[in-house]
C-alpha cells in the first residue's frame, strides 16, 4: 500500500483533532503520522495525515473527512508536486569514544544532520529532511545503537511551480 | 444591542427563532436553568418517562412531518440515554437536535456529578455537534444546529450547553445568516451526470428503479412517480422507502434484500442497470456484496458524495438532491427516448414471471392459532391508507414492511439502519404529536414493547392516542428464527415467556390505555376494529399469536442474493423459469 499524505485544514477549534482521528478509527483507516499546527490565519489550522490507503479508500477517507463540519478543504500532496518535511530528534550512543565520534560526525555531514547535545557517551541529533533522507539517515545511525528517537509527522505544501 | 435576558432565555428563544413547535424530554439538574423559560414557552414540551423516548419521540415526530424533531434532556445520564436514538437518527438520516445540559464550564474534566463527555461520546453518531461554554454562543450554536440536520442529507445535531452558560445574562441577537465554511452544498446536480445517466437509461433494456429512503427526505415521491412511468422499469422500494412509490402501482415490484420478494431481489440481481436513488447498498440489501447484481451498470444518485463508490462503484454518479435529479432526468430521459426506447417487454415478462409465481405470502399454523402475518395484513386492510405504521424491529417488522400495502410517503416509520429494538411506541407517540389528526399504529413485538412501553403513561397522560398491535410471540422471534435456521432449534435465551407474564391487556390499563387482548383468527377484525373505534386514548392490542411463524424469503446473511430461499430449505424453482 502506498501512502498518501494529505493536508486538511479545518477550523481552528476544541475538538477537531478528536473529530478527524475519530473518523479515521471509526471507518477502520490507519493513520500513519499526523501533525497538527497553525496557518496563517490564526482561526484554521493545517492538520498534516500521511495514510496508507489504496486508491478507491483513498477517495473515501477524502470524502468521510470532507463531510464533518469544521473541515474546510482537503487536498492531496504528491511527494512529487510538494514539499515534505519531517523533523526528528535522535540520540545515539558513542560507545568507542573518537572514532565511533568522528564516524556518525562524518554521516551527519553527509546529511547535512547537527549536534543539539554532546556528551561523553552520547551526542543528541536534529534533522529535519526529506522523509526518504530521514529513513535514510536513521538507518545510517543505527549500527551506532539509537537510544532515543523521536519524530515528528510529515508536514506539508504544495509547490508554487509544479510543472 | 438585542433584549438581555438569560442563557437559558436565549436557549428557548433560539429554538422558538428555529421553528420549533414541540420538544421531547426529561428536566434535571445541568439543564434545569432552561426548564424555567419553557414554562412560558409557546413551544409544547411534553414530558417522557425515560430519555430515550424522547429521542425516538423527535425521530419519529421528524419522519412523520419532514420537519427537524427536538428532544432535551439533562447532562450525565440523561444525555447517555439519548445515544441509541441519536446513533438511531444518524443512520436513519433523520433530521434531529438534540439539547443536552452539561455541568458547569468551571467543572468539565473534574468528574463532577452527572457530568458525561457527551459531545465526546456522540461525535461518532451524529452529523455535528456543540459544546457551549457562553451564553452569547447560544443563538448560533442552535440556527446552525438545526441548518446542518435538516440540510444536505439530513442527520442527527447534538447541541450541549454548559449549565453557567444558561445562568451567564447576555444580550439575545438570533444570527442574520450562517457562516459555516466547510458545510457544502451538494444539492445542485451536475448537468453532465444528468445526461450521462439519461444516455444510459436510454440504453437499458432491464433497469430497475432501486429507491432508497432519500427519496422520501427529499420529498420526491411525485417526481419518482414520474420517472419510473416514463422509463417503465420495476421499482423496488427498500426499508427506509416504503410508501416512496405506491405498491399498489403496477411497476411495484416489492422489497429488496434480505427478507424483500423474490421479485425485487431477482430484479436487482439480473439487471443491467440499477437507477439507484437516494439508497446507499447496505448490506441487508446487497447481500454478499461481490455476488450482487453481477450484470448491472450503475447510476448512483445521492446527495452524500461519501455514499458513492462506498460500497458498490458507481458507473454514472449524479451528486445532488434526489428530487432536483429526477425533475432534471425527466426532460433528459425524454430527449434520449425520442432517439431511442428501448424496449423492455422481455424484461417485464421474467419480472412479471418471478413475480406472480413467488409472491411474499405465508402458511397459515394448521393448529388453528393465530398467524401473525394475517394479523398485520388485515390491521393493512382495515386501516385507510393515510395510516402511519411505526415498527420495532425483527420479525414483526418484517412483516410490517411486507404485508401492509405502503401507498403514500410517511406512513411507515422504523429502524432500519441501527435496528433500534424499543422503536415503536416512542416513534408512533411523537408521528401522532405530528400528526394529531392521523391514526397512528405501532406495530410491536413483545420483546421490543417490554424496553420502550412506559411512553404510553406520557401518551395517556398528553392525550397522544397511539395504537399499539402486539404482536406477542413469547420470544425474541427472528433471533429463534436465526436460532431454528443456524444452531439447531438451540433457543438460547430467546423465551420471553410473555404469554401472561406481563399481562399486556392489564399493564395497558395500568397505564392509563385500553388493553385488548386477541388469541383467535375469527377474533382480529372486531379486535381492530374494537381498537380503531377508540380515539380519546391509547390502546393496546395483545394479540397471541404462532410463535413457530418465520420470515420468507430469506437471503441469510452473507450469502448471495442468487441464493434467496422462499422458505426453510425451499430455493425458487429457477429451471422453469425463463432466465
Amino acid at each position: 500500500m502506498k501512502t498518501h499524505t494529505l493536508s486538511v485544514l479545518v477550523e481552528n477549534q476544541a475538538g477537531v483533532l478528536a473529530r478527524v482521528s475519530s473518523l479515521f478509527s471509526r471507518r477502520g483507516y490507519n493513520i500513519e503520522a499526523l501533525s497538527v499546527g497553525p496557518t496563517q490565519n490564526s482561526e484554521i489550522s493545517r492538520i498534516t495525515i500521511s495514510v496508507n490507503v489504496e486508491g478507491h479508500a483513498l477517495d473515501q477517507v477524502i470524502q468521510q473527512l470532507d463531510k464533518l463540519v469544521n473541515v474546510i478543504d482537503i487536498i492531496e500532496l504528491p511527494a512529487s508536486t510538494s514539499h515534505q518535511v519531517e523533523l526528528i530528534l535522535v540520540r545515539v550512543a558513542v560507545a568507542n569514544g573518537a572514532s565511533d565520534q568522528k564516524k556518525i560526525e562524518s554521516v551527519l555531514e553527509k546529511h547535512g544532520a547537527h549536534v543539539v547535545e554532546s556528551t561523553a557517551t552520547s551526542l543528541t541529533i536534529q534533522q529535519t529532511a526529506k522523509p526518504a533522507e530521514i529513513e535514510a539517515l536513521i538507518s545510517e545511525l543505527t549500527p551506532f545503537g539509537i537510544m532515543e528517537l523521536t519524530q515528528s509527522g510529515v508536514v506539508a505544501m504544495g509547490r508554487t511551480i509544479t510543472s | 444591542m438585542g433584549e438581555e435576558m438569560t442563557g437559558a432565555q436565549s436557549l428557548i428563544r433560539s429554538l422558538e427563532n428555529a421553528g420549533v413547535d414541540v420538544m421531547f424530554g426529561i428536566p434535571g439538574g445541568a439543564i434545569l436553568p432552561a426548564y424555567d423559560p419553557i414554562y412560558d414557552s409557546k413551544i409544547r414540551h411534553i414530558l417522557v418517562r425515560h430519555e430515550q423516548g424522547a429521542g425516538h419521540a423527535a425521530t419519529g415526530y421528524a419522519q412523520a412531518t419532514g420537519r427537524v424533531g427536538t428532544c432535551i434532556a439533562t447532562s450525565g445520564p440523561g444525555a447517555t440515554n439519548l445515544v441509541t436514538p441519536i446513533a438511531d437518527a444518524q443512520m436513519d438520516s433523520v433530521p434531529m437536535v438534540a439539547i443536552t445540559g452539561q455541568v458547569p464550564s468551571s467543572a468539565i474534566g473534574t468528574d463532577a456529578f452527572q457530568e458525561a463527555d457527551i459531545r465526546g461520546i456522540t461525535m461518532p453518531i451524529t452529523k455535528h455537534n456543540y459544546l457551549v461554554t457562553r451564553a452569547v454562543d447560544i443563538p448560533r450554536a442552535i440556527a446552525e444546529a438545526y441548518h446542518i440536520a435538516a440540510s444536505g442529507r439530513p442527520g442527527a445535531v447534538l447541541v450541549d450547553v454548559a449549565k453557567d452558560a444558561l445562568q451567564e445574562k447576555v444580550n439575545y441577537e438570533w444570527p442574520k445568516n450562517i457562516d459555516l465554511p466547510g458545510y457544502r452544498d451538494h444539492s445542485q446536480p451536475v448537468p453532465q451526470s444528468i445526461r450521462d445517466a439519461a444516455a444510459l437509461i436510454a440504453q437499458s433494456v432491464r433497469p430497475v428503479l432501486y429507491v432508497g429512503g432519500g427519496v422520501i427526505k427529499a420529498n420526491a415521491h411525485k417526481e419518482l412517480r414520474a420517472l419510473a412511468e416514463l422509463v417503465g422499469a420495476p421499482v423496488v422500494t427498500t426499508l427506509m422507502a416504503r410508501g416512496a412509490f405506491p405498491d399498489s402501482h403496477q411497476l411495484h415490484v416489492g422489497m429488496p434484500g434480505m427478507h424483500g420478494s423474490v421479485a425485487a431481489v431477482t430484479s436487482l440481481q439480473k439487471a443491467d442497470l440499477l437507477i439507484t436513488l437516494g439508497a446507499r447498498f447496505d448490506d441487508r440489501v446487497t447481500g454478499k456484496l461481490s455476488t450482487f447484481a453481477p450484470g448491472a451498470k450503475v447510476i448512483h444518485a445521492d446527495i452524500d458524495p461519501a455514499e458513492i463508490g462506498k460500497n458498490r462503484h458507481a458507473d454514472v454518479p449524479v451528486i445532488g438532491d434526489v428530487r432536483l435529479t429526477m425533475a432534471q432526468l425527466l426532460p433528459a430521459v425524454k430527449a434520449e427516448f425520442a432517439k431511442s426506447q428501448p424496449d423492455l417487454t422481455p424484461w417485464w415478462k421474467q419480472v412479471e414471471g418471478w413475480r406472480t409465481t413467488y409472491p411474499v405470502g405465508y402458511d397459515v399454523p394448521s393448529d388453528g392459532s393465530l398467524s401473525p402475518q394475517y394479523v398485520i395484513e388485515r390491521l393493512g386492510k382495515i386501516s385507510d391508507p393515510d395510516t402511519i405504521y411505526t415498527a420495532g424491529v425483527g420479525q414483526h417488522q418484517m412483516w410490517a414492511s411486507q404485508f401492509i400495502s405502503y401507498e403514500k410517503p410517511r406512513t411507515w416509520l422504523n429502524s432500519g439502519g441501527l435496528g433500534t429494538m424499543g422503536y415503536a411506541v416512542p416513534a408512533a407517540m411523537g408521528a401522532k404529536v405530528g400528526a394529531p389528526d392521523t391514526t397512528v399504529w405501532a406495530i410491536d413485538g413483545d420483546g421490543c414493547f417490554q424496553m420502550t412501553n412506559q411512553e404510553l403513561v406520557t401518551c395517556a397522560i398528553n392525550n397522544i392516542p397511539i395504537k399499539v398491535a402486539l404482536i406477542n410471540n413469547e420470544s425474541l422471534g427472528m433471533v429463534r428464527q436465526w436460532q431454528t435456521l443456524f444452531y439447531n432449534q438451540r433457543y438460547s435465551n430467546t423465551d420471553l415467556h410473555s404469554k401472561r407474564v406481563p399481562d399486556f391487556a392489564k399493564l395497558a390499563d395500568a397505564m392509563g390505555c385500553i388493553g385488548l387482548r386477541c388469541e383467535r383468527p375469527e377474533d382480529v377484525d372486531k379486535t381492530i376494529e374494537a381498537a380503531m373505534a377508540i380515539t380519546d386514548q391509547p390502546v393496546v392490542v395483545d394479540f397471541n399469536v404462532f410463535r413457530d411463524a418465520m420470515v420468507w424469503p430469506m437471503v441469510a446473511a452473507g450469502t448471495s442474493n442468487d441464493d434467496i430461499m422462499i422458505a426453510r430449505e425451499l430455493a425458487p424453482d429457477w429451471d422453469s423459469q425463463e432466465l
